[in-house]
């Protein structure tokens, strides 16, 4: 249990080292548990003044792979380095940045190419430990600690509820905030590469929304008959959530990323079925068959792949695939036809969708059918496809396999590190106020709302 | 309803926290100017519902701040944060007595917070509230580990922090009422101390033992042999009987030198070889209330001038800091302190001696935001069961374990950590 007391004398010498005064540095993170999308403090004390130090995050993936972050800092007068207030002189983020350890993290020297941060299991948190070591250091596998913590970060609030959705042949999961609601609803959509992604319909519970992470590429239904979904399925999520005793039936959103877009849109404009209250749109595009099937659909963006380019690096661009933008209304959801309040969230950096592009066609539609009033549109420079929650690592390229395919490809979603961060951290919020302005707010009182984040 | 159409959005940030970490608690999405009761429900490891609750009216736009609008009525009034969690209490119709600990640290402490229409006072189970959402208080801080010792005699439990070390240390002493109660080492760990919670006692008997202090010696150099302390870095934290020891230990003890040490509610004066035989000898200064609950306080008075019915307070070596209630009704914990302070003094070491007094303030002070008792069951299993009157008024005794906690984690910092030197800031 003890360990033998050789081991002891090197653990002091660490101490000793530093100063003759034997300074032994404090390391806290405030908290130590919080929300993916909630900011901390990490603060080092007792440090000796000007000491030069390096501040180290370091998670070990689900799949097995090792992301670290760091930051070069040196200690005021008073021993002290707050992360919130000070400047980092190198490392994987630079300047006064609280949040770097987390949105700079990225894939430790050696790991395998073109990775990709993405947690599965929600009902744990992502771990991270933070670390000070001597010095500016670039290299720590063979380093000493001066000091470490354990960080927390979760996707569910305590209290939220995880409940697997198997009914009319769904392949969904429902995170139902704690409490008595009734809640509003949103129906949560991600891309191309199907499967049933939890996190942002986690933290959407977090925030007071009864969020079904609903997967409509690769649900069981497809994987037994080979067929893949139509509107109805759809619908019949919709139909879930309003049904459910726990979701306000009149207050249901609908939110896509990438090709969850392009649904999202279809559903908004044309179903008969789904009342929607508003619409979050993250970069994708209104540019499809009207009257065609998913299944079409989904088929149309694959025989372009004459479209496809090949960067130097061999990832493959499909950002050309939809363009140019039609003119045949034949081939664009008719926004002008919307009736609900919609958020479009695009990255101009995009490399794997003409967002932007389709963006200003979006806006163009609406000012003339009259209904732009209803329109909100955020453009991110330098910002990429993969738009995720707040402090996610952002990964410019990465492996990719599309629903369909048997060809594991890399494939480039764009964007530059740091003005893809903040980008995200940016348009977390204002999802976050726009879905509360238009789902919890009373018509009457121009609400504004305190956030956390 | 309609205003069901229109729920409010309730908030507690953060929701996963340290037990002495503050939250904010927020509602939104109010009609302006609505009456409005803000509940919080705990239901503890023995069974019992605890509750609290404050009454506020939102603002114009509909929202109303726990830490920043004042409370009307309730469990608390005025501007109080983190009244929710001070004043918790049993709720109606519980037993006399109840005292609110948390055995298993491993395990957050969960508490509901609800908001409710109107000014309620009672009957919160009976109604749905509006909204509610669930908090987690920690004891323990991600990474710290908890590791059972039973060695060399010893029963304890020791926390270590999350790192690579070294740290330093405390023995962590608790009172008469005994047993092995583990949520301040553990929540001293979560701030970097290795902390050792030592049972001396076990819980349920009155103690008869003599207490050997060759017992705590061997704790306090259990914690010094770790390989992740720093061995003249360790100090003694006490509460009430676990002060007695700590007194004995740092004016008597050969063969330990705590760093410092911290004593809550202690006394230095106990020239008898248990409780029971202190009780029997001061039959006619026990005294009890209207509510038949034991006033233990007057047995310890006169405090002797006789040296040798007292601990030599003036022989400590190290820095000392006194945490003591003006309200103490089981010990006359300031007139105590006093005494010390005076054998401190005579022998020319002021310079070691911190006093911290609290009006209102009663025997148990734990660390912030626990629930205050003014009695409790103490010692549950003696027949007739015996109600121990501590001391205290809720409001300024929480204001006390806040301060105190502060006071104390500072000092601990400060004789600890840094090398103390006249620029050093406390």
């Amino acid at each position: 249990m003890l360990e033998p007391a050789g081991s002891n004398q090197s653990a002091q010498m660490r101490c000793v080292r530093m100063d003759k005064k034997k300074h032994c540095v404090k390391l806290s993170v405030q908290p130590s548990r919080a929300l993916m999308d909630e900011k901390f403090i990490v603060l080092v004390q007792n440090a000796p003044p000007g000491f030069q130090m390096t501040i180290h995050s370091l998670h070990h993936s689900e799949d097995g792979h090792s992301w670290e972050a760091f930051g070069h800092y040196t200690a005021d007068a008073t021993g002290t380095v707050n992360v919130s207030q000070d400047h980092s002189v190198g490392g994987t983020y630079s300047g006064v940045e609280p949040m770097g350890l987390l949105w700079s993290l990225r894939p430790v020297p050696g790991s395998k190419p073109h990775l990709r941060f993405r947690k599965m299991n929600v009902q744990t948190p992502m771990e991270v430990t933070i670390s000070v070591y001597q010095g500016h250091q670039t290299v720590f596998v063979d380093q000493v600690q001066l000091a470490s913590v354990l960080v927390e970060r979760w996707y569910m609030a305590p209290g939220v509820r995880r409940i697997p959705v198997t009914e009319s042949n769904l392949t969904a999961t429902l995170f139902l905030p704690p409490g008595p609601g009734p809640f509003p609803g949103v129906l949560d959509l991600w891309g191309g590469g199907g499967q049933l992604v939890e996190y942002r319909s986690a933290l959407l519970a977090s925030h007071g929304f009864a969020s079904l992470a609903l997967d409509y590429l690769t649900p069981k239904i497809t994987l037994k008959t080979g067929k893949m979904v139509e509107n109805d399925y759809f619908e019949t999520a919709y139909k879930f959530l309003q049904q459910h005793p726990q979701v306000s039936g009149s207050r249901i959103a609908m939110m896509g990323l990438s090709f969850g877009t392009t649904m999202t849109l279809k559903m908004a404009v044309y179903s008969e079925v789904m009342k929607l209250s508003c619409a979050v749109c993250i970069s994708g595009s209104h540019i499809q068959p009207v009257n065609a099937t998913v299944e079409e659909i989904f088929i149309m963006f694959d025989t372009k792949s004459e479209k496809t380019r090949i960067s130097e690096e061999n990832e493959v661009i499909w950002h050309d695939v939809v363009l140019p933008v039609p003119t045949d209304p034949g081939m664009k959801a008719d926004v002008g036809r919307l009736q609900c309040p919609l958020l479009l969230i695009v990255g101009e950096d995009d490399q794997n969708w003409a967002a932007p592009e389709s963006a200003q066609d979006i806006k163009e539609m609406m000012e003339q059918a009259g209904n732009s009033h209803l329109l909100t549109l955020l453009s991110y420079a330098n910002t990429g496809h993969l738009i995720e929650p707040p402090y996610t690592p952002h990964t410019r390229a990465s492996r990719f396999k599309p629903v369909g395919s048997n060809e594991l490809l890399v494939v480039l979603w764009g964007g530059e590190t740091v003005a893809h961060s903040r980008a995200q951290e940016d348009a977390w919020r204002k999802t976050l106020a726009f879905l509360r302005e238009n789902l919890y707010s009373r018509k009457n009182s121009a609400v504004t709302f305190t956030s956390h984040l | 309803t309609r205003e069901q159409a229109y729920p409010p959005i309730l908030s507690v940030y953060p929701s996963r926290a340290l037990v002495d970490e503050a939250f904010k608690v927020l509602v939104e999405n109010l009609p302006p100017g609505c009456p409005v009761t803000v509940h919080s429900l705990h239901l503890s490891e023995d069974d019992n519902y605890w509750e609290a609750y404050g009454h506020y009216i939102s603002d114009h736009r509909g929202s109303v701040s726990v830490s920043e609008d004042v409370s009307f009525g309730g469990t608390y009034t005025g501007k109080e944060p983190m009244g929710l969690l001070w004043s918790l209490r049993p709720v109606p119709g519980s037993r006399q007595g109840l005292r609110l600990r948390k055995m298993n640290v491993c395990t957050p402490m969960l508490v509901n917070i609800s908001v409710h229409c109107g000014h309620l006072v009672e009957a919160f189970r009976d109604q749905t509230p509006l909204a509610s959402v669930l908090t987690e208080r920690w004891y323990m801080a991600p990474g710290v580990k908890r590791i059972d010792i039973r060695e060399r005699g010893m029963r304890g439990t020791l926390f270590i922090p999350p790192g690579p070390g070294p740290f330093p240390g405390l023995l962590d002493l608790w009172g008469g009422g005994g047993g092995l109660l583990e949520h301040r080492a553990a929540l001293l760990a979560s701030h970097g101390f290795v902390s050792l919670a030592l049972e001396y006692l076990t819980s349920g008997e009155i103690p008869t033992a003599r207490l050997d202090y060759n017992y705590f010696e061997k704790a306090f150099n259990i914690i010094q042999d770790h390989p992740l302390v720093t061995p003249d870095r360790v100090g003694i934290f006490g509460l009430s009987l676990g002060s007695f020891v700590t007194f004995n230990l740092a004016a008597k003890s050969t063969i330990i030198n705590p760093r410092c040490c911290v004593c809550i509610s202690g006394f230095h004066c106990h020239p008898y070889r248990s409780m029971g035989e202190m009780i029997q000898t001061n039959l006619n200064k026990l005294h009890v209330d209207e509510n038949n609950y034991q006033i233990w306080r007057d047995m310890s008075l006169p405090i002797p001038s006789d040296i040798s019915k007292k601990v030599d307070m003036g022989k400590i070596k190290c820095p000392l800091l006194l945490v003591c209630g003006h309200d103490d009704q089981s010990y006359p914990a300031v007139e105590l302190a006093e005494d010390i302070a005076q054998m401190v003094h005579a022998a020319g070491k002021d310079h070691l001696l911190t006093k911290v007094f609290y009006h209102g303030t009663g025997h148990m002070i734990e660390p912030p935001y626990s629930p205050h008792f003014r009695a409790t069951t103490f010692m549950a299993k003696t027949k007739p069961k015996v109600i121990l009157l501590w001391g205290g008024q809720t409001k300024p005794h929480s204001d006390a374990q806040e301060d105190s906690w502060k006071k104390i984690l500072a000092f601990l910092q400060h004789h600890l950590y840094s090398t103390p030197n006249p620029r050093a800031k406390m």
